[in-house]
């Protein structure tokens, strides 16, 4: 197989597993939720690297089974799915389409994470964070809970519409 | 998703959702390796059994944790707490699937064997198929959830330890212990804030709330001294860059403890260590990381591991 072969093929695989779109928030890609971390080729073998959002995210096997499913049908007989656990997956991966795409169907996008290579401190009053309701623009927002629907997501309301929304959570 | 949707069908309430797109239900309907292409050799200097043990002994606090947390699921005392305990037992739940997976990496004799043809995964063997003497957690997580109260408080304190242990660990030479606590730092944190605002909340609320707090407080503190105790295979582990010896986290764990505490206006029950021989005094060799375990644990367990148990050979 001659190599410009082999960087179409790849080319193709990567447009094919960048365009699987995440179980839980189908508005986003896995590539804009900065989770779809490598596509090789190995021999004949396409090769796709994933990490999880959370330890116990329940959409991996889902995210796995898209990827397998999506790249046969597009002509790549072996897929294989590995995970990469390192570096730990940071909201500040996903990306600026990303964030727009979200904040399209209703849900406001993270800020920066926070970084503690030592102790962590403790927070003891909730994060203040400077969010724009994503249905009316309106800055008055109010946390309702830090945990919401899945696990990377928490609980807003906003002030001037009082309609709910979820902010996706720095991490 | 591609623009081709095909007729709806009225009658299922789900057709049409995806778009005709049936390969977003596929959930979970089969068991992969939760550390497929993951790095498992084992680091230079380590016994397979004692980073096996290590993990295990890290994994279990987590499973049971999650375990007692998900009892809450709709029972919290608003939706908002019900989803919240949820959200953090998944995240133990994920930590505990990782660690099990690992130590079954490091030492595959650690896991039970099963019957020919049962489809059940390591960790999965790990999580359903041990009895309570070989579950390695410290007592404090297999203790009965109580009201709201008692469960912020050992959720506090839990997870004010916990995250005091996986803090240093992200520098552990094992590349899955790491990256499990470099993930699990960020989750635990969220974990301690959560937990630390509603014991502020609690203690500054109402006399009845307030005295609800005292009383979980009372309850959980006898079973702290034992999270600080170096059990054998720590001490290894730590001596060679694998793990973490629990007592050297000690002070972080009281200054972060001391800090609600005072915020609280409640004083620092006396050391757990000098209450002894009350409940949960811990004695060297008859530890909860050594598989001695309260009552709890063996209901725990028969209620979590019995669809696992009766079914060695399913497939689900």
């Amino acid at each position: 197989m001659s190599s410009t072969t082999d960087r179409s093929r790849l080319r193709r695989a990567r447009e094919l597993a960048a365009a699987v779109t995440d179980p839980e928030m189908p508005m986003l890609t896995l590539a804009d939720l900065g989770v779809l971390r490598e596509v090789a080729l190995e021999d004949d073998r396409v090769v796709v690297t994933i990490t999880p959002t959370y330890s116990g995210c329940p959409a991996m096997a889902t995210m796995r089974d898209d990827l397998v499913h999506r790249l046969v049908d597009g002509g790549f007989a072996e897929v294989e799915v590995r995970v990469s656990l390192h570096p730990a997956w940071s909201s500040d991966q996903i990306s600026a389409r990303g964030r727009q795409a979200l904040v399209d169907h209703g849900l406001s996008a993270p800020g920066p994470a926070a970084v503690h290579a030592g102790a962590v401190p403790l927070t003891l009053t909730p994060p203040v964070r400077r969010l724009h309701c994503p249905r009316c623009g309106a800055t008055g927002t109010s946390l309702v809970s830090e945990f919401g629907s899945t696990a990377c997501k928490a609980l807003y309301r906003c002030l001037a519409c009082q309609e709910p929304f979820e902010h996706v959570k720095e991490i | 998703m591609d623009g081709t949707h095909e007729p709806v069908d009225h009658e299922n309430a789900y057709a049409g959702l995806l778009g005709g797109d049936d390969s977003q239900w596929a959930f979970g309907t089969d068991f992969e390796d939760p550390l497929a292409g993951v790095e498992v050799t084992l680091p230079d200097g380590v016994a397979a059994e004692d980073l096996a043990a290590y993990a295990v002994m890290l994994a279990d606090d987590a499973l049971v944790m999650a375990q007692r947390l998900s009892e809450w699921c709709s029972r919290a005392p608003d939706l908002e707490e019900d989803i919240a305990l949820a959200n953090v037992a998944l995240d133990l739940l994920g930590q505990a699937r990782l660690l099990l997976a690992r130590a079954a990496a490091a030492d595959p004799s650690c896991v039970p064997v099963l019957p020919e043809g049962s489809p059940v995964p390591p960790e999965d063997a790990l999580a359903f198929f041990r009895d309570d003497r070989a579950y390695l957690n410290v007592r404090l997580v297999e203790l009965d959830n109580g009201d709201f109260a008692r469960t912020v408080v050992r959720l506090l304190v839990f997870s004010t330890w916990r995250l005091a242990l996986l803090e240093p660990l992200r520098s552990s030479r094992d590349h899955v212990l790491a990256a499990v606590a470099h993930k699990g730092v960020k989750e635990l944190t969220y974990h301690r804030d959560y937990a630390a605002r509603w014991f502020l909340t609690l203690a500054r609320g109402t006399e009845e709330s307030r005295r609800r707090l005292l009383a979980g407080l009372d309850m959980v503190w006898p079973w702290t001294a034992e999270l600080l105790l170096t059990h054998p295979v720590e001490a290894r582990v730590a001596g060679c860059g694998i793990g973490i010896d629990p007592s050297a986290v000690a002070t972080e764990v009281d200054s972060v403890l001391d800090q609600v505490l005072s915020l609280s206006g409640i004083d620092r029950p006396a050391d757990a260590s000098s209450l002894s021989p009350g409940p949960g005094a811990p004695v060297p060799g008859e530890t909860g990381r050594d598989g001695v375990h309260t009552e709890a644990l063996g209901a725990l367990l028969s209620e979590m591991q019995s669809v696992a148990r009766d079914h060695a050979t399913g497939s689900w």
